[in-house]
Formats: structure tokens, sequence, C-alpha cells
């Protein structure tokens, strides 16, 4: 460590050096960007990924015989094992590039849910975001599966009894959010996968906003499925990834169909392709996910663990100077070993949307609103909420500023100032 | 460019929280459902949630009472409690036409202030300035037109995205 990386694991000041955009100001104040759980901010390294793709390579993959095409192709399967082994997936073939979690999440619905029947139960997290709600809403429409939810025990945490309270001899598929958007807490998956596993369910991990921020290795979270978006960790907008396990992946049937996915086509029926191209139908998002590649490389650089440390300490940081406004409610666990990234937050009487507003116009960019978690907001008795959310770029001085614009915010409402 | 065309015409957040605007969020007039409503309606912003019920007694041809409930931002708040007491005692083509002058002056920066009488109301301009934050200014106006609509059997010809829904009596 230098000098620089006294205040976390990281040397913040040579990381924000190679993100462009955060060089930038908005309304005439450097921008603070704590919106990290919507999307991150991308370093050159990915931009130039992008523009160096269409500049030098662009082709379409897998079936052109001329050079660009075999270049692209190398390209594009090279991130996938770059993908693969970043969650220390036994092999590429269990990767598949999709649009992002969301479609992910709705091609394990629409595949696993074909084999459901009447009283069969999926079980769900009362903190899911819509992605891993509304798929398996219509799957239950659809087939007469119920869905069950494992509540947030008193510490707004999914636990090991809240998860048993929900799994029973019914449970077909058990698919729950690893780190809450919301409330930034981590589910215990590796033992609710075990329960998963003991009633012969199958095991599936909304890994949007934990593959960002902690190191994953599916074998040990000991899961069936995972999915997780490229934008939320320094990739491109439009990629997605969902991992199976190879046996799992080769008996669905496939999702969408059209070129690419096929192996024999007749006038009446097809055989499908090998894994994972079974399911990557049509042209996929080539260029974005070359550029992911480049993305998987600036955080394998940095290191999962020292990123992991991170974001966890700024949580810590963010919390703990955010508990000494008066009128501050936070939510999310107690314990700050269990959560990290996330900060969801009221303030006063000030509604988070006119937080947001004022809070830009110092150049701070948080998220407000429900956060495509309605039921959450019921659960925990709020019509909304803010939220800040921190990368690997985040400094403890930005939760300074944001602390600073609550202040000024309360002051345009009619508090005094004075923490 | 946004950055350049503020930079000629910068935006205050005086702008937007003007003094009436958070009284009326702080002290709402006319909160909850009246007794005499002769219809009501209800509407949300689905991207934030923002909500707003309301009731309308209409005798006449004339709204001679309006009471709202709901929840959201000081900006929805606000627009319904002051239209509320706005229109009290007006006719419905009256109220229709303040309607019509305030959904522009919302949306419209270069609205002429000058041109009506819309009075506390003239509190919202600012919020044609915020983009973001115009939808939260129109929710009630665009509840207030449902109702209006189903008093006197019309459809509402409405292209914004806010979802509202109408029940009489």
């Amino acid at each position: 460590m230098t000098a620089m990386t006294k205040e976390t694991p990281l040397d913040t000041v040579a990381i924000r050096a190679q993100f462009p955009i955060l060089s930038r100001e908005v309304h005439g104040r450097p921008l603070v960007y704590l919106d990290n759980a919507a999307t991150t901010q991308k370093p050159q390294s990915v931009i130039d990924a992008l523009a160096n793709y269409y500049s030098t390579m662009n082709a379409n993959i897998h079936r052109g015989l001329h050079t660009l095409a075999e270049e692209a192709t190398a390209a594009y399967e090279d991130v996938r094992k770059q993908v693969a082994e970043f969650i220390r997936a036994s092999s590429h073939r269990e990767v598949v590039f999709t649009r992002n979690t969301t479609e992910s999440l709705n091609l394990l619905a629409y595949t696993l849910g074909a084999r459901l029947r009447p009283g069969d139960e999926i079980v769900l997290t009362s903190a899911e975001h819509h992605s891993n709600l509304v798929p398996w809403q219509l799957v239950a429409q659809r087939t007469g599966a119920v869905l069950r939810f494992i509540e947030l025990n008193d510490d707004q945490q999914i636990d090991v009894d809240t998860a048993r309270a929900a799994i029973n001899a019914n449970t077909r598929i058990v698919s729950i959010v690893h780190m809450s958007n919301v409330l930034g807490s981590i589910a215990p998956v590796a033992e609710i996968s075990e329960m998963a596993r003991s009633v012969g369910a199958t095991m599936i991990v909304d890994a949007a906003q934990s593959a960002p921020h902690l190191p994953i290795d599916v074998a040990e979270l000991g899961v069936d499925y995972l999915a997780f978006s490229a934008h939320k960790m320094l990739g491109p907008t439009g990629v997605g990834v969902l991992w199976g396990r190879q046996e799992l992946l080769a008996d669905l049937d496939p999702f969408l169909g059209g070129g690419e996915m096929i192996s024999v086509v007749t006038r009446e029926e097809s055989s499908w392709a090998a894994l994972p191209h079974k399911f990557e139908a049509g042209t996929p998002n080539i260029a974005d996910v070359v550029a992911f590649g480049a993305a998987i490389e600036f955080l394998n650089d940095v290191g999962m663990d020292a990123i992991a440390a991170h974001d966890a300490d700024l949580t810590g940081y963010a919390v703990e100077q955010l508990s000494r406004l008066e009128g501050l409610d936070i939510y999310g666990p107690s314990d700050p070993a269990e959560r990290s990234a996330v900060v969801a937050f009221n303030y006063r009487d000030i509604h988070s949307h006119d937080v947001a507003t004022i809070l830009d116009r110092s150049g701070i960019a948080v998220r407000a609103g429900h956060h495509c978690a309605q039921p959450l907001m019921r659960t925990l008795g709020v019509p909304a909420t803010a939220r800040a959310s921190f990368y690997l770029y985040n400094e403890r001085s930005e939760v300074d500023a944001l602390v600073d614009g609550l202040l000024e915010a309360g002051e345009r409402f009619g508090f005094e100032r004075g923490a | 460019m946004a950055s350049n065309r503020e930079a000629q015409n910068p935006v205050d957040l005086d702008d937007l929280y003007r003094d009436v605007i958070l009284d009326h969020y702080r002290s709402p007039r006319n909160r909850g459902v009246r007794d005499d409503a002769t219809v009501s309606a209800e509407g949300f912003n689905p991207s934030c949630g923002d909500e707003i019920q309301l009731s309308v007694a209409i005798v006449d041809g004339t709204l001679n009472g309006l009471g709202f409930g709901g929840s959201g931002c000081s900006i929805s708040q606000s627009s319904a409690s002051m239209m509320t007491e706005a229109l009290s005692g007006r006719t419905l083509d009256s109220a229709r036409e303040m309607s019509k002058h305030v959904q522009q002056m919302l949306t419209d920066d270069t609205f002429d202030l000058d041109s009506v009488d819309l009075g506390d109301l003239e509190a919202l301009s600012g919020v044609a300035r915020f983009p973001v934050r115009i939808k939260c200014g129109l929710l009630a106006w665009k509840v207030l037109d449902q109702a209006l609509a189903n008093a006197s059997g019309e459809a509402v010809n409405d292209d914004s995205d806010i979802p509202t829904r109408v029940t009489s009596g």
C-alpha cells in the first residue's frame, strides 16, 4: 500500500484518473457519483475497447470465414472465458450472454417455469428487485405454481431461519437476491443453497449487485444458476450473464429461437446448437461483450478482494456519518459485516425526490424512489427512499459531500443546520 | 447542449422550492376525502411512486369543493393542495381552463405568466425548468382532468405517462 491508500485499501486517486467522466462538473460542481447500484461509470480502457472493436475488427461472429469474423469471434469467445474465470465456473460453456440480468432471469423463469405444476412452490425473498419477481409472477399465473417469500428478520436481513420458514417439500425453485439493491444486505446464499438442495429445488441467485462488489465463486455458493449485468461492474450496457451448471443448461429447452442457436433446421423442426450457443439466438451484442472483457480485466487488476474491502469500508463510513444527522433513517442490516455498497435512507420529512433534486444541484448523483422494489418499500413502510451507492472510485470525501448536501436540503426545508 | 443552455440561463433551486410550495407541502389544504363528493379519481407516477387521490363535489356545474389524499414529493403534494384551493367555487369550464393553463406553465418554461392569473399556483412555474420533476407537478392536474371528464361523461385525450383511474361518487 502506498501513502495514498490510508483511507481504504484502494488507491482511489490513481483509479479515478482512469474514468474520464469523473473529472466533469455538474451544475458547476465536481461530479460526486453515488448511483453505482443503478449503473457504474466506465474506465478509459472499456471505452477504448468498444471503439477499437468497431475500428479494427467489426464483423458478425461464428459464421464468417474471413479474417475479421475470425478475430471478432475470438475476441467475443475470449470474454466468455474471462467471465467463467471471474466467477470460478468450471467451463466457459456454462456462460451465456444475454442483454442484462433481467433477461437472464426471464430465460430461467420461462424455461424452468414450463416444468411447473399447480401447487409447486417458487421461493423468492421480500427484497427482490422487480426483475426477480415479475418473471416468476408470470410463471405462477401460467402454471398455477405458488409464490412464497423469505421474509426479512428484525434486522432487515434475509437469514437462515427466515429461509427455513419458506422452503419445504413443495419448493421447486428458490430464486433470491444475493445483495439487495436497497438494503445492501448480503444473503447467506451458501446455506440457503444447501436448503434448496435438500428438498430437490433449483437454486438461482440474482447477483446483479453482488458480482460487482464481492468475489464470486459459484461452486462455493453451491448454486445452480447465477445472473448479473456488465454495466453495474464497469462494463457497457446491453450485456448480461447467465451462468448455469453445464448439465442443467444442457437439459433446458431454448428460450429464444433463431439463427446461431441451431444445429440442423428443416421445414418442420430443428436441433439445437451446443452450449452455450443454444441460448444465444441471433447476432449477439458483440461489441459490448468485447468491451466487457476490458472491464473484467480492470476489476482483476485492482482485485476483487480489495474492491470488496474498499466498498465495505466506505459503506461503514457512510452509515456512521449519516447516522449522526438528526432525523435520518437508514435501512438495512445494522451489522456492517452483513452489508455493502448501498445505503438507502430518508432524511427528516423531505421526500427522497426533493433530496435527490437538491443534491443534484451540488453535483451529487443519488437515486430516489422505489428502486424497482415496490413490495420491499411496503415492507419497510415507506413510499420511497434516497439511496447512495458506492464503487471502487468513490472516496470518503464524497460521503462528506453527501452529508453536507443533506444539511443544505434540510436548511431549504426549514431545518436548522447542525447535525 | 443542456449545459450551454444552463450557462445562458442558470437554473436555481430557489426557482423550484418557493416558500409557497414548502408551505403547502408542510401544511396541506383540503386534505382528506369529501363526504359530498360526486366524483373522484386517483393517479400515480409509476416511475417514482407519487400518488394523488382526488374527490370533487360538483353541484349544478360548479366545483363546490375538492379534497385530496396521497403521498409524494413536495412538488406533487403542493401542486394538489394549491389546486384544491384555486378551483373551489369555479365552474367546470373555468376549472378546465385553469387546468389547461397550469399544465402549459408546468411544461413550457417560456410560458407567459402575465397572460393569465394563476394566483399562488404561479409558484410552480419553476418546475418547467426541472424536466425530471414536471410529472410531479402535473400529477394532480391529470387526475383532475380525469375526474372532470367523468363528471361530464367525456373521454380524456391524455398522452402523458401518468396512469389515472376514475371512480364515481
